[in-house]
């Protein structure tokens, strides 16, 4: 299966594991990443306004690729996955503004939302499946003790993301699993460790990372997975006591590939 | 403008119903980012709704919220509290030389970890 | 040819006020055959039905067109009033000229052409109509309650005090419903069992009430005083009328790792189980999922250990048919699953419970014999958090929850804080409400009670996440008032979840094609004036299946409904309802469509023998409709291709007459 794989600005320079990993996984479970051959960077967030239209362009130019290539959209990075969908839900829902877009980009055929936008997640859910996925696995994290951190982007607005229960999700426990681990389960795992406001408020980014990883670590997690670089940015800076990994990276090692990545 | 123009251009920018509000603040129960704001959730969507916005531009709460959507995914009428706090941080960084942040403050935000993510996310929120 | 006379009512100005009723009046004076036509202030007056009484004997009418408000109003007034001055009370049509006419238009000028429009056609078909009398049917003197809780107890006792047979048909091994679950019952603070046991006992030893427990209704056909339905019992394994319900089975079971559904999953219980010590009937039941003879030939302990010889493994579902002249519908309700509520954490610590899981822990006959102790490991709770309104007054956009509001939380939530309280003066008690609704006799002044002298915090704001950390539940909340988000951690908390119909009602309203509303809760035949009736004859509403109920008011509706049906038993005959289908069988074909279309089972197929020229004569399959069941709804005649169905009182001619007269300029 070939799949439009967008990467975004983050993971080509300090996420370049959570990038490495996810294509090194790919292609080990059979599916093709064609990175498009020129793209934009998402914006890191989607403004909610009604009359945005600039800084959701990107994204569209990315989608009609996509829908061009005849193929669905993958995301890794939570964020630009929050941006592209959200983009994609309101260029499929709200036809006001798809005109708007449509009239301001002026290209022959209209773009109205017809892409399928997987995270990698739910790709290795829905696409390859996690029974197939731990037949996969080389090297089962037995014994790990994991948490998954969601954080905000990942998961919400709930009805927009439709990835899963926004309060309640499990499709990274899943994959946890099928990689061979061990799932702690803490209440936070959904909470916003800080995100951009850590450029206005150091303070407000320590105050809720510090909080998630107490959550975590009094539950008994060892390790914290992640799709989004924020999150682990603002963990780590602020010294989360668990350690905090992309979720690529796991997968990777579980597939006997992490050795391969690292050369 | 008066007050009744400036709710209504929050309402026209957010597509918010204010109206649906039944006043329960659980937006502002979940809210991560309370002890920073200076005005919560559900004073944004009560102030936006008596057309008492003047306080909210010149507040920095509109600068703190995260964006995480909490309170739109937890609130039990649909009222989506979070866009009307990026209408509101929008009408006011809009404004000619309103921009919050500028280029020239990167440098000392940045160490050797800072994601690119960090930065043009601050900059979609904080500039135009 | 008729001799009509036109009445056109001014409503007092609810009518007149939009169309010229004068004009109405005079105009169609020149409609033919309308030898009188007058207008008057309300023509459902006494003053108002005289004058039409008056006219038709002084100008010998044959038909009348009364023009006013809905027929679903007053029809039956006017039909009377023909009848009294010697008319068939089918020679009367109503034009309605208010809420089709007046109560939809502003204008004078389109308000009266429209009246005016609606007159004739009403007069185009009462040339047409013919006098009809209605058939009669008996009534079968007994009546069906489904659901044993304390709505169907109380209408079953109700029924059978005025003398008739009741039966109640309960799916639950034992009748009780969610009462017999209830610690105390405000705003009184009477133990819910001590006031409810005995009514289960009357139920039980009263000779006109038949309880089939473990069953359910599987089929429903028939009408109004004429239900024929059949009930599923369901296999228990045990024999009802041999058993004593003296327990030693249910102690030697060796399955003992059932979840206890009466206790919420909260402790378990064997495979062979009775539900609770006052269960009626206090009969054992087999449980198929879980005993390990049913399900491997291999144990057979309960056999051995019973001396009654009530234990029957071979037993199967069995079916009974039973005629019943009334329905009672009193299947209740359940709270909605927390699911979908993860920021309260419900599904990640036994120490987040519902309030019905709470009035389990604080009830002398649950999982910690009425001590209230922590799910988790059994040690006292001493900060106790109650969330109010969790997944009420959601709106439909939120996607979760219930528009509605479950109307009983914020009382049982005031008891459960002041009888915590009460017995553990060293827990402190918080409560986060949205509003605190309390209208009811006593009600506001137990919730203060709970305020003023128990000393229960009462909080203006909501939860906005339950954090479970260590043995801690970190409880993150608005306090509205003081304007301050509180962080408390809490040993318990309890949430009042929304409740909603049982999910048994849905298709038990397909089988009585009773209506149901968007929430699935029943709907009255009227909001305020009957109450208690459901628009489909016969069919009566008891308890919380109509909407959210508190036991007082839950009590009063099945004492109405069971005055209800009493009335309707009391009945030997009931009068039909003339305006029903009938087959032309020289038209009809026998093709049987209108048969698949009739929701009632009315119609029936018969070989019947034609005369045919020259002394010849042919077989002809042809419709028959029983005017006893039927319901005159009309889809016959719409499905047959041949136009062999009819419907008395709408006669396809009738119709095409009003269609012409609007038509005609």
């Amino acid at each position: 299966m070939k799949v439009t794989y967008f990467p975004g600005c983050t993971l080509k320079n300090k996420a370049r594991d959570l990038d490495e990993y996810a294509r090194k996984s790919a292609e080990a479970l059979g599916i093709t990443l064609e990175e498009p051959e020129t793209w934009q960077c998402c914006g890191g967030v989607f403004t909610t306004a009604n009359d945005e239209v600039a800084t959701k362009l990107s994204s569209v130019r990315l989608l009609k690729a996509a829908a061009e290539a005849g193929q669905s959209l993958v995301t890794v990075c939570s964020a630009c996955h929050n941006v592209v969908k959200q983009t994609n839900y309101a260029m499929a829902n709200d036809s006001a503004f798809a005109d708007r877009v449509n009239r301001y980009m002026a290209e022959d055929a209209p773009y109205t939302g017809e892409t399928k936008v997987y995270h990698y997640l739910e790709l290795l859910r829905d696409v390859v499946g996690f029974e197939n996925l731990a037949k996969a696995v080389k090297k089962p994290l037995t014994g790990k003790k994991i948490g998954a951190y969601y954080g905000c982007l990942l998961l919400r607005p709930g009805k927009v993301m439709g990835m899963d229960d926004a309060e309640n999700p499990r499709i990274i426990e899943d994959l946890i699993r099928a990689l061979g681990g061990e799932v702690v389960i803490y209440a936070r795992r959904n909470e916003c460790c800080g995100g951009y406001v850590s450029a206005e408020s150091p303070a407000l980014a320590k105050k809720n990372s510090n909080l998630i990883a107490e959550n975590a670590a009094s539950a008994g997690a060892e390790l914290l997975v992640t799709a989004c670089p924020l999150c682990k940015y603002n963990l780590e800076k602020n010294g989360s006591s668990v350690p905090v990994v992309y979720f690529t990276e796991l997968l990777a090692e579980a597939l006997g590939l992490k050795e391969d990545a690292n050369d | 403008m008066t007050n009744e123009q400036l709710k209504q251009e929050i309402l026209r920018i957010s597509n918010v119903n204010v109206t649906k509000c039944m006043k329960c603040g659980k937006c502002t129960a979940s809210c991560p980012a309370y002890d920073e704001m200076e005005y919560h959730p559900h004073q944004f969507v009560s102030m936006v709704n008596n057309g008492d916005i003047q306080p909210l531009l010149n507040s920095d709460s509109i600068y703190r919220c995260l964006s995480c959507f909490a309170c739109m995914e937890r609130c039990p009428r649909g009222v989506e509290p979070a866009k009307l706090v990026e209408a509101v941080r929008l009408m006011a960084v809009r404004k000619q030389g309103a921009n919050r942040m500028k280029a020239e403050d990167v440098p000392c935000m940045l160490d050797e970890n800072t994601p690119g993510q960090l930065l043009v996310s601050a900059f979609r929120k904080y500039s135009k | 040819m008729q001799r009509i006379g036109v009445f056109v009512c001014w409503c007092g100005s609810n009518i007149a006020g939009t169309v010229d009723v004068h004009a109405v009046a005079e105009a169609l004076k020149n409609e033919s055959g309308v030898v009188f036509s007058t207008d008057y202030q309300y023509m459902c007056s006494q003053a108002g039905q005289d004058i039409i009484k008056n006219a038709i004997a002084e100008h010998k009418l044959t038909g009348i067109v009364v023009c006013s408000c809905s027929p679903r109003m007053h029809e039956a007034t006017f039909r009377k009033t023909a009848a009294a001055a010697g008319l068939n009370p089918y020679m009367v049509e109503i034009a309605n000229i208010r809420e089709q006419c007046s109560w939809v238009h502003k204008d004078m000028l389109s308000g009266t052409e429209k009246a005016v429009i609606l007159g004739r056609a009403a007069i185009a078909k009462v040339h047409l109509n013919a006098p009809l009398i209605p058939g009669q049917s008996p009534v079968a003197k007994r009546a069906l309650v489904i659901g044993g809780g304390i709505a169907g107890i109380q209408t079953a006792l109700d029924i059978a005090d005025a003398g008739f047979p009741v039966d109640i048909v309960e799916t639950k091994p034992t009748i009780g419903g969610k009462m017999a679950q209830l610690d105390k019952t405000f705003p009184t603070l009477d133990c819910a069992a001590c006031i409810l046991t005995p009514k289960m006992v009357d139920a039980a030893q009263n000779e006109l009430i038949k309880i089939y427990s473990y069953s359910e209704v599987s089929q429903v056909s028939g009408y109004v005083g004429n239900f024929d339905v059949t009930i599923k019992r369901r296999a228990r394994f045990v024999k009802e009328d041999l058993c004593t319900g003296c327990g030693l089975c249910t102690e030697k079971c060796p399955q003992k790792k059932v979840p206890n559904e009466f206790n919420l999953g909260m402790d378990t219980r064997r495979a062979i189980y009775i539900p609770f010590a006052q269960a009626v009937p206090k009969v054992a039941t087999i449980d198929p999922d879980y005993c390990t003879m049913l399900k491997t030939g291999k144990c057979g302990i309960c056999s051995k250990v019973c001396t009654a010889g009530a234990i029957d493994y071979t037993a199967k579902d069995e079916f009974i048919t039973e005629k019943y002249g009334a329905i009672v519908v009193a299947t209740g309700y359940n709270p909605i699953s927390m699911e979908k509520f993860d920021e309260f954490a419900y599904s990640q610590s036994k120490d987040v419970i519902t309030s019905l899981e709470f009035e389990r822990l604080t009830n002398a006959a649950g999982p910690t014999a009425g001590k209230l102790l922590r799910p988790s490991d059994g040690e006292h709770p001493h900060k106790i958090v109650f969330v109010q309104c969790v997944g009420s007054r959601c709106d439909s956009c939120a996607e979760k929850g219930k528009e509605y509001c479950s109307k009983i939380c914020c009382m049982y939530t005031a008891k459960h804080a002041m009888l915590t309280r009460d017995k553990y003066p060293d827990t402190e008690v918080y409560v986060f409400y949205i509003d605190v609704r309390t209208p009811g006799k006593a009600f506001d002044e137990f919730y203060r009670r709970a305020v003023e002298e128990y000393g229960v915090h009462y909080v203006k704001g909501m939860v906005g996440k339950v954090v479970p950390q260590g043995k801690k539940l970190m409880v993150q909340a608005s306090d509205l008032i003081d304007g301050k988000q509180l962080h408390i951690d809490a040993d318990l908390v309890v949430l009042a979840a929304a409740i909603e119909p049982d999910k048994s009602a849905r298709p038990l309203a397909t089988m009585l094609t009773a209506s149901m509303d968007t929430n699935d809760f029943f709907t009255e035949a009227h909001p305020k004036l009957r109450p208690v009736e459901s628009p489909t004859a016969g069919v009566f509403l008891s308890g919380a299946c109509q909407g959210p109920k508190d036991i007082p008011e839950t009590v009063s509706q099945a004492s109405a409904a069971a005055a209800k049906v009493i009335g309707l038993l009391c009945k030997d005959h009931l009068t039909g309802n003339p305006c029903v289908a009938s087959a032309n069988e020289m038209l009809c074909s026998g093709c049987s469509q209108c048969a698949n279309v009739c929701p009632y089972g009315a119609i029936t197929y018969s070989e019947k023998e034609f005369r045919m020229p020259n002394r010849t004569t042919l077989m002809r399959r042809v419709a028959s409709v029983n005017p006893a069941v039927c319901q005159g709804c009309g889809a016959c005649t719409v499905a047959c291709p041949s136009g062999a169905m009819d419907l008395n009182g709408f006669k396809n001619n009738q119709i095409m007459a009003e269609v012409d007269a609007i038509c005609r300029n």
